[in-house]
């Protein structure tokens, strides 16, 4: 299989990423979405690093795991604070800025 | 040392001295020594005037040095010009600025101290730019020494500035006669395009020569002509003259009678050959001059203020100067400019001498003052019989010679105006004589209403309450400048009445004068009227055969009209807040619907539009990521399609 082929299982991700980002009313569903579009972009540097013949790809695909766990970890501590202070985690109650 | 180094030297004694005092603020503030400072510098001047005129020979000398030099040329220079007009009229004014001071320090004695260096200061510098103007060489340092006159002039009206009424007539002089002034810029320039040169002696050759283009040359002796009637109060930019009396009354005597008004018929006798080429404009001088006359002495008839009704006279005599210019004798203007300005200032100073002891203006508050105060009314009665044309006094030959001038000139309804007012002249001069000197003292109260100073030597709280006692002859320094006037007069009056010819000057402008000799019947009729003038204000006024209000009643209407001052100031008055407020109200109309109008469009544009568009922000987060995707889509579109 070429590149090709991880390109577009990579954008095929991001796409079921963004559009749960977009579309689900539920945080966590938000969240769950990210992770895919993390993993979308995983999937790209470390297939780019597979053709390539260069290791630095995979370090740094270990490295955006490495935050990814961080970052789903703040955002789940913001999705329960939010939930203490506004009693909901549904993402269009959370409207304050609304011009 | 030749007349030029001589003029040259009493033109910058009274600079350094305004220098001195304008920079050495202690000596200013001291007042008195800042007043001998100055006095001494006025003695140095006169000294200097004095001996450049008695070592003039006859020959102008020119003493200029470079000045605004472009591209190795000199535009113009910066100089003294000592000739037969200049060195004498640097000695009238030389004279009438040091009497003056020397007055001062009497009339003023109370003043306190820093304002009285500040009016001595003014007081240098007046002189000194009065003398640079009579002196000036060309026509840009006159027109300089010109506005610094004005600037003086203003200065010294406005010299009690806590009082609003001189305030106001000081601005109302600057601007009238700076009305005036522009007219004067306007036609030196002009004639500076035409000619090339500001320089008087160059134009004289140029208009002699017939160099001159006679083209459009009207337009430009009228410009000089207007700044002449600005500054010498001709009809009808005379409205500044009378209200200039608010400032002391030394400046009234040194400015606005014997100087500085006189600036403008010195101008037109300093650029009579130019004038001569435009016997048109020359006709409008004299025609205003002889109205300016008329008018201003009708309008001295009817005023109770004994300052005003010489202001209005010297409005007159100016009128007088014009028309003999207008005839095209402008020695005679220049001759009766000389002993005018003698006598004027003696008669201001003795209406000083009058005031300081009465402690009024008003004519009803005096009376019978000859007693009291022997030598003032001896000196004043020199100046009335001077300025009424009697013969073997200051005034007799020049008016004489102006009348004379006007008849062989031609100009047959100016002569008829111009002896009409020598009637007057002599019926109003001795109204104030009969109604200041002669007769019952008035009953006064003792309270002084008018007091002359806001400095309050004269209030209700003062200590002069007691006039009677007050009423005396003035101190030394008071009386000493008002017997040198008076017998210079008299001695001016007498040498020429004697000689029966204009003098002072070369024997060409003489024998120029001569031909325009007035018939034999002139001065019988001239001197008639004056005797005419002063036997119905003797009937009327002192042995008060006719009473004063029937005469008034029998001129009703002109007498109203004279009260109201034939309502030119209110004319102009009217015009001035008309034109304010047109301009005002154009104003605001365009603040209120062009200015605001605009930022209100814009700011109510504004506002919809943000309420329009507020709806498309509607704070939640998922829409922003879903623009921010869509965006960058289409911004991946644009760049794979801008590269293809």
């Amino acid at each position: 299989m070429g590149l090709q082929a991880y390109l577009t299982l990579a954008a095929v991700v991001f796409g079921i990423g963004l559009f749960g980002v977009v579309t689900r009313r539920n945080t966590i569903g938000i969240l769950l979405g990210i992770e895919l579009m993390m993993n979308a972009v995983n999937i790209n540097l470390v297939a780019f690093a597979r053709f390539s013949g260069s290791e630095i790809g995979m370090i740094f695909t270990v490295f955006a795991i490495c935050i990814t766990v961080a970052e789903a970890a703040m955002g789940l501590a913001i999705v329960i604070l939010l939930f203490r202070t506004r009693r909901t985690v549904m993402a269009d109650h959370l409207d304050l800025l609304k011009g | 040392m030749g007349s030029g180094y001589l003029t040259l030297v009493a033109l910058l004694t009274p600079i350094a001295a305004f220098l001195v005092l304008a920079i050495v603020a202690p000596l200013r503030r001291a007042g008195r020594p800042a007043a001998y400072f100055s006095i001494l510098g006025a003695a140095g001047s006169l000294a200097a005037a004095v001996s450049g005129w008695r070592a003039y020979d006859g020959t102008g000398t020119r003493l200029v040095w470079d000045w605004l030099t472009s591209q190795g040329k000199s535009l113009a220079t910066i100089g003294v010009l000592a000739d037969e007009t200049s060195t004498v009229m640097l000695v009238l004014v030389a004279l009438v600025a040091f009497l003056v001071q020397l007055y001062s320090l009497s009339y003023l004695s109370e003043e306190p101290p820093a304002a009285l260096g500040r009016y001595y200061t003014y007081q240098s510098l007046f002189a000194f730019s009065m003398m640079g103007l009579v002196l000036a060489p060309n026509l840009l340092q006159l027109f300089i020494c010109w506005e610094l006159v004005g600037l003086c002039s203003y200065l010294l009206i406005g010299y009690w500035y806590q009082k609003p009424e001189a305030a106001r007539a000081a601005v109302k002089a600057f601007w009238t006669t700076k009305a005036g002034d522009v007219g004067l810029l306007i036609g030196i320039v002009m004639l500076w395009k035409v000619a090339g040169t500001f320089d008087l002696g160059e134009l004289r050759a140029m208009a002699s020569g017939n160099q001159l283009p006679l083209a459009g040359l009207s337009i430009i002796t009228f410009c000089i002509y207007l700044g002449a009637m600005g500054k010498s109060a001709q009809f009808p930019l005379h409205v500044w003259l009378p209200d200039a009396m608010e400032g002391p009354t030394p400046v009234s005597a040194l400015i606005h009678a014997a100087t500085m008004v006189t600036a403008g018929v010195y101008l037109l006798h300093r650029t009579a050959w130019l004038f001569a080429l435009t016997p048109d404009v020359l006709l409008i001088v004299a025609w205003i001059g002889a109205f300016t006359a008329l008018l201003a002495a009708v309008l001295a008839c009817v005023q109770d203020d004994i300052k005003r009704v010489l202001a209005y006279s010297t409005v007159s005599q100016l009128g007088y100067m014009m028309t003999a210019i207008g005839a095209g004798v402008s020695v005679a203007g220049f001759f009766h400019l000389l002993t005018h300005g003698l006598f004027k200032a003696l008669l201001f100073l003795g209406a000083g001498a009058v005031i300081h002891a009465v402690g009024s203006n008003d004519l009803s508050r005096m009376g019978g003052l000859a007693r009291r105060m022997p030598q003032t009314a001896i000196v004043f009665v020199v100046g009335t019989l001077s300025l009424a044309g009697i013969p073997f006094f200051g005034g007799f030959l020049s008016k004489e010679e102006i009348l004379g001038s006007v008849w062989a000139g031609g100009l047959v309804g100016p002569f008829a105006l111009l002896m009409l007012v020598a009637f007057l002249t002599a019926f109003y001069m001795f109204r104030v004589v009969f109604l200041a000197f002669f007769g019952a003292p008035a009953v006064r109260p003792a309270v002084a209403v008018t007091g002359f100073s806001p400095i309050a030597h004269y209030d209700a709280a003062g200590h002069h309450g007691d006039h009677g006692s007050h009423e005396h002859d003035p101190p030394a320094p008071m009386l000493l400048p008002l017997w040198i006037l008076a017998l210079l007069s008299l001695g001016v009056g007498i040498y020429s009445t004697a000689a029966g010819r204009i003098l002072f000057f070369g024997p060409a402008a003489e024998a120029g004068a001569a031909e325009h000799a007035a018939p034999g019947w002139l001065t019988p009729a001239a001197v008639g009227v004056a005797i005419a003038g002063i036997a119905l204000a003797g009937l009327t006024y002192y042995t008060r055969t006719i009473s004063a209000s029937s005469l008034a009643s029998l001129f009703g209407p002109i007498r109203t009209a004279a009260l109201r001052k034939f309502w030119i100031d209110d004319f102009f008055e009217g015009i001035v807040a008309a034109a304010t407020l047109a301009f005002s109200s154009l104003i605001g109309w365009i603040d209120r619907y062009l200015v605001d109008g605009v930022l209100n469009v814009l700011s109510a544009w504004t506002v919809t539009t943000g309420d329009e568009m507020r709806s498309i922000q509607t704070g939640r987060a998922q829409d922003y990521v879903y623009g921010l995707a869509v965006g960058l889509l289409l911004l991946l579109v644009w760049v794979r399609w801008s590269l293809t």
